[in-house]
């Protein structure tokens, strides 16, 4: 069935100006597929459809009235849950935040409520961010719109499988090692992970401080781009945000003649999946016939980001996550006999293994005696990340590579072997230590399943990735409507939603 | 048993200090929410000092300033460029289980505090000034002692949480010897002044605003330094000299029966002056340090750094000194004063008008005696320096003797009002109407006529005791010069 959630955001809103559609039907129709496709797809943990409605109400009237409204207006928009909402349930895709109603809008959250977006629910997503795949979520595995035996990457599997699909026309996802641009590459669609401290990181229920970034996950490069710009700027909340005016939409199509384009040796991993790597390459050709001077480098130091992430992160994490301890909010053990028990009981029953597993890492990591070793050791190969980039930087405008080494696996298929698992991340891991912005676009099929392209810049180039993607995009005609045609075939056994 | 006397005749302790003292900014240290002491309790609280999902630190930059400003009064070199750390340990009440402070890249380090003994001049190292937030305060209902142990429920208040707190490290003191106790006291005591003078804490150590842990170490003489303890809770003045004392004695003993020093937390109580057991090196928290990702490095600008320190107020020792040279005092009377706790309240009182002398007299007479006997501090007995100064114009203009000043002064120290108003209610004023003192007189004179003969006679020290009797007729308010000139004008040939 056709659904108007199924265009992008940029023709609805012509739509919605002209007069030919409104803001309640929109969501109305967002809300109608979410309900017929929940179930088999698991995307959404709570569905805000009385608030969605109401402000799209109020978008409406807005409108009547001749107001002058946000460049979202009226879109139906998802929002992973790990962006705290004010009255919504927020859980982190964990067990041990069920039932948390945070008292506090994120900052991109209400940049999102300014722009005129419709929030229609909060995503599922795998544990604290914590995963490729979504099979980490505490409230059950997400389901790939396209093939439901397959998982929709993760972490930010929820908001990659509820745009595939229709249930909204866009999401905000976040990224700490790759997790909106893995499963927007799964998915077919468009997302940007920013330069580090272009979004505001306050209300974003942290995973690991310095490598997480908000982005948008959208069906074109136009899309992303005006989402992108919304939820840009300082914010005097974050330390780490920063001053940069943020114009992402003027001069998207103008073209990447003469734009010096480096290929990455490095991200063309062993192992990787021939189709993919195939699929790649005939985007890079596209790249070369649009005009742009395209040669191979090298970056040594990627062979080495992996390791390093997998000491940061976690050893961020470990901290982070100390929080949880059933004091003040969350889940708390009953029956406990003391304090001590009680947090330590809250935290064994309410986190899962591979949240316990990163825990366990990182309070390793950074234990006396540990942390030269491993801590300070992989903030070395952090730092050699950045300088061969700067370098790479001074000969190419942009550099280019898969986004991932693979298509969307089946569910189960990685899950008892948690460095398989971590290897889907190769691609995407070594921008995130670098803080540097890359984008992940559509570039064709292998095997009949969705392959991402990964452009990515200097710090704050923000403008020329979205600009290459965009010319990438218009050649490459990828179609990207919403799938689900599964909604018609028996639904898999998928654990329903919190409500 | 050992006493002190024998402890530091066979060992030579070595002392050091961690002193914590809250910042007085306007808000806490990593969010918007205000300071006041006192509120009820979860009031002055955000999502960010409750530490709930996603909420970020920003730092409080008055802090910052604050802190440097301790620093340069301390002699320190301030960082151009440092970071703040986290300290990960689970606590019920902190927030978020790890505390933001600093670590290997504190903002102040390397400076000195000169503090006086008996005249006598000591040079404390200072290890560190460096910043980092305070944590909640844990309420245990249900039991009987309103400690953990047999409560039947904990309370957090985190009113407390993130408020500034500044941590001055010494460096080790050795060399010291039985003066150890009262040097710690004398370091604490001048601290607390250098901080009150910067006006950047209210350093009352009764509310928790400044706050000592003591490390106490004794080695045999000419030895290496022994294993140190670590004394927390130590809460006043006089038990920072008390805890030290008793910490050697404690040292020494066991040292004395060939056994040795566990390196251990210990927690001193004010109630018995003893200190007890607490955590030991063994089971000591790894607080797994890293630099705290959520805030940029803080670099404090020279030229920032040089403006504060040219714009310092004269610190208390240099002000001192030039008291003493001002009120005319010897090094031991200003000493005393310091003892007191009175440099400031004379101060205060001559600036209202009272000569040095006298203010000097009524602070450390009358007023510490009446502070001692209530066990309160000299300030706190509620007569302000300029209810002093006033009462002393009142005696240098003639309206009223020093027996009757006390007299007010007791009104005053009840509350009754200000000077002039307690000898309007309690009708206290000099005689000093001849008139009504002439009847006086010559009725002391008829009722004691052999006396009255031996002054006509020329003996005029006998005047003392017609004097006495007038003066208790009178009851004591009249003028006793005027009266010895009445007395020998009616008796003179
Ligand atoms: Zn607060």
């Amino acid at each position: 069935m056709e659904s108007l959630a199924d265009r992008t955001a940029h023709e609805l809103s012509g739509m919605l100006a002209a007069g030919e559609v409104s803001a309640v039907e929109l969501t109305k129709d967002a809300l109608g597929v979410i309900e017929r496709t929940n179930k088999a797809l698991n995307s959404f943990l709570t569905v805000s459809d009385v608030q969605a409605m109401s402000a799209a109400k109020a978008v409406d009237e807005a409108r009547a009235r001749g107001e002058k409204l946000g460049p979202m207006a009226g879109i139906p928009v998802a929002v992973k849950d790990v962006l705290v909402t004010k009255g919504v349930t927020t859980t982190a895709g964990s067990r041990i935040l069920e039932g948390f109603v945070p008292p506090y809008d994120a900052t991109a959250v209400q940049r999102l409520r300014q722009a005129g977006a419709i929030i229609v629910g909060k995503t599922n997503m795998d544990e604290f961010a914590m995963g490729s795949s979504n099979e980490n979520s505490g409230f059950g595995a997400v389901h790939h719109p396209w093939d439901l035996s397959r998982v929709p990457g993760g972490s930010s599997g929820g908001s990659a499988a509820a745009v595939a699909a229709g249930q909204a026309v866009a999401a905000l996802g976040t990224d700490t090692g790759g997790s909106i641009r893995l499963p927007a590459a799964f998915c077919g669609l468009v997302a940007i992970k920013p330069t580090y401290g272009r979004v505001s990181r306050y209300g974003l229920i942290a995973f690991a401080s310095s490598l997480d970034q908000v982005g948008p996950m959208t069906r074109d490069v136009t899309d992303a781009a005006t989402l992108l710009e919304a939820i840009s700027g300082h914010d005097p909340a974050d330390a780490t945000s920063l001053e940069d005016p943020a114009d992402f939409t003027t001069g998207l199509d103008r073209g990447i003649k003469g734009l010096r384009v480096g290929i990455v040796k490095e991200l063309f991993t062993e192992g990787m999946e021939p189709e993919v790597a195939a699929a790649v390459r005939r985007g890079i050709d596209q790249l070369v016939s649009l005009g742009a001077q395209v040669e191979e480098c090298s970056l040594p130091s990627f062979k080495y980001a992996l390791a390093a992430y997998h000491v940061i992160a976690p050893a961020e994490a470990s901290s982070n996550l100390a929080r949880f301890d059933g004091v003040r909010y969350g889940l708390r053990s009953p029956d406990a006999r003391d304090v001590t028990e009680m947090m330590m009981r809250s935290r064994e029953e309410g986190f899962g293994d591979e949240v316990k597993r990163r825990i366990m890492v990182g309070t390793y990591a950074l234990s006396a005696g540990y942390y030269d070793a491993y801590y300070d050791k992989a903030q070395r190969v952090r730092t050699v990340v950045i300088r061969e980039l700067e370098a790479a930087y001074e000969n190419f405008d942009v550099l280019v590579g898969p986004t991932a080494p693979c298509v969307a696996f089946k569910l189960g298929d990685r899950v008892n072997d948690p460095v398989a698992m971590y290897l889907a991340d190769i691609a995407t891991i070594p921008m995130s230590l670098a803080g540097i912005p890359a984008i992940t676009v559509p570039i064709g099929l292998a095997d009949g399943l969705p392959v991402g392209l990964q452009i990515f810049g200097p710090h704050f180039s923000e403008a020329q990735i979205l600009r290459a993607a965009f010319a990438l995009e218009q050649s490459a005609g990828f179609d990207s409507r919403p799938r689900r045609d599964f909604a018609h075939s028996a639904a898999p056994q998928a654990k329903p939603g919190q409500p | 048993m050992l006493s002190f006397d024998d402890v530091v005749a066979r060992y030579e302790p070595v002392i050091g200090l961690e002193t914590h003292v809250e910042l007085g900014t306007q808000t806490k240290m990593f969010c918007g929410c205000p300071t006041v002491f006192g509120a009820e309790p979860n009031t002055q609280v955000c999502p960010v000092c409750l530490g709930l999902p996603g909420s970020l630190p920003v730092t409080n930059k008055a802090a910052i300033e604050a802190t440097v400003r301790i620093g340069l009064a301390l002699n320190c070199s301030i960082a151009s460029w440092c970071r703040f750390a986290r300290k990960n340990y689970f606590y019920p009440d902190m927030p978020k289980n790890f505390q933001i402070s600093q670590y290997d890249e504190p903002l102040c380090s390397d400076g000195y505090l000169d503090v006086e003994v008996d005249g006598e001049l000591f040079r404390i190292g200072i290890e560190r000034v460096h910043l980092e937030e305070d944590t909640g305060k844990s309420l245990h209902v249900g039991g009987a002692t309103g400690r953990i142990h047999g409560a039947t429920e904990s309370l957090v208040d985190f009113n407390r949480a993130g408020i500034p707190l500044v941590e001055i490290v010494t460096k080790p003191v050795p060399g010291i010897g039985a003066r150890a106790p009262e040097v710690a006291k004398a370091y604490v005591a001048e601290l607390r002044d250098v901080i009150r003078t910067l006006g950047v804490s209210d350093v009352k150590m009764e509310q928790g605003s400044m706050r000592c842990d003591v490390n106490t170490s004794l080695n045999k003489l000419g030895e290496t330094w022994g294993t140190r303890t670590e004394t927390k809770n130590v809460n006043s003045l006089r038990s920072v000299e008390r805890s030290v004392r008793s910490e050697m004695i404690r040292q020494g003993n066991i040292l004395e029966n060939g056994g040795h020093i566990i390196q251990e937390t210990r927690h001193f109580h004010e109630d018995t002056g003893e200190s007890t057991s607490g955590r030991s090196k063994e089971t000591a928290t790894d607080y797994r340090y890293f630099p705290e990702p959520d805030l940029v490095p803080l670099a404090p600008d020279a030229t920032w750094v040089k403006e504060l320190k040219a714009a310092l107020p004269e610190l208390p020792r240099v002000h001192r000194a030039r008291l003493t040279a001002e009120w005319g005092l010897s090094a031991l009377d200003m000493q005393s004063i310091l003892n007191a706790g009175a440099v400031e309240l004379i101060e205060q009182t001559v600036a209202q008008g009272a000569s040095p002398e006298a203010a000097r007299k009524w602070w450390l007479g009358e007023l510490s005696r009446h502070a001692n006997e209530r066990g309160i501090e000299l300030g706190d007995s509620g007569v302000t320096p300029s209810q002093v100064a006033q009462l002393q114009k009142l005696v240098d203009e003639g309206k009223l003797t020093d027996k009757l000043a006390r007299q007010v002064l007791e009104g005053v120290l009840a509350g009754e009002g200000d000077p002039a108003e307690v000898m309007a209610a309690r009708g206290i004023e000099v005689v000093s109407d001849t008139g009504a003192l002439t009847v006086a007189v010559d009725e002391a004179i008829a009722a004691n006529p052999d006396i009255a003969e031996k002054i006509r006679g020329g003996n005029q020290a006998a005047a003392g005791v017609l004097i006495g009797a007038v003066m208790k007729t009178t009851r004591g308010q009249a003028d006793a010069k005027t009266v010895r000139e009445l007395v020998l004008s009616r008796l003179s040939n």
